[in-house]
């Protein structure tokens, strides 16, 4: 990827996305469908997979719910 | 407490054990700080190398101590809409996110003098090769930045983007939601590009929906 193809993949925006509030008040359903089907949590909030895919911090935070619930910690 | 409908086996239980009626509520609460703790101190782990020793438990303590106050706080509100660990845990991982914002500030990086925008292309992780294109991407963005971008979106997109400063520790300093800081940026994204399109560096056809 060269640097223009960077700086147009950083600048972009998705009008679904719905922001960190709303994606964090669902975190804990969207964190149960992903752990039983990531495609279920996407087709039923993709507003909210839209939001966490451009959202460094809200994408951690169902990170760390994921590695709770898997039992790992 | 009224049982949820359709509540799983293992949720039921849970709010049953957080029943301050309960014979055995004083355990059903160490078992749940037990797990908050234990999660906690995972994910300051997890999420950062620059916090060690009795530091991680120190936080972990604190943020599993909060989010025990808010599930207790918050218990009638859970509607069964996932498993009720599930919803739970959540508490303790956005409390984790918050004090590691504010911990931050205990030993933020060194202090940058300026804007220094020759970063930029490292922060988006440019060939360091494309030496040229790297110097005239920066040049374009900060004309961008300056031409469309308020005040107060400069200050943030310069913090978040050049100086690398995570949006939680922002919140914790200036008192904001991290959505208000994540709009922001938003915002400024979206303008930078209509900026760049318009005079010709980016590409118009690539529509904001097919490139998420």
């Amino acid at each position: 990827m060269n640097a223009r193809e960077r700086l147009a993949r950083f600048l972009r925006t998705d009008p679904r996305d719905v922001g960190c509030d709303e994606a964090m008040a669902v975190l804990h359903v969207y964190a149960d469908l992903v752990a039983h089907d990531a495609g279920a949590a996407t087709e039923r909030y993709p507003g909210v997979a839209a939001h966490l895919a451009a959202c460094g911090p809200c994408r951690e935070d169902l990170t760390g719910l994921l590695a709770a619930l898997s039992g790992d910690v | 407490m009224e049982r949820v409908a359709g509540l799983d086996d293992e949720s039921a239980e849970w709010l049953r054990l957080l029943d301050p009626s309960a014979a055995d509520h004083r355990a059903g609460l160490d078992r749940l700080h037990e797990r908050l703790l234990r999660i906690a101190r995972a994910e300051v782990r997890r999420r950062t190398a620059r916090i060690v020793g009795p530091e991680v438990d120190d936080l972990a303590h604190q943020a599993a101590a909060d989010a025990m106050l808010a599930i207790l706080a918050k218990r009638d509100t859970f509607r069964g809409e996932s498993r009720f660990t599930t919803w739970a845990y959540r508490f303790v991982i956005l409390e984790v996110s918050s004090k590691l914002g504010r911990h931050f500030w205990r030993n933020p990086p060194a202090p940058l003098d300026d804007e220094q925008w020759e970063r930029l292309p490292d922060r988006l992780g440019v060939d360091p090769h494309e030496h040229a294109e790297a110097r005239h991407l920066a040049e374009v963005v900060r004309a961008a930045v300056d031409e469309t971008l308020t005040e107060h979106q400069r200050s943030v997109f310069v913090e978040v983007v050049l100086h690398g400063v995570p949006l939680d520790a922002l919140c914790a300093r200036d008192g904001v939601t991290r959505s208000a800081v994540y709009k922001t940026v938003f915002d400024a994204r979206r303008k930078i590009r209509a900026a760049l399109v318009a005079n010709g560096y980016l590409d118009p056809s690539v529509r904001q929906e097919e490139s998420s």
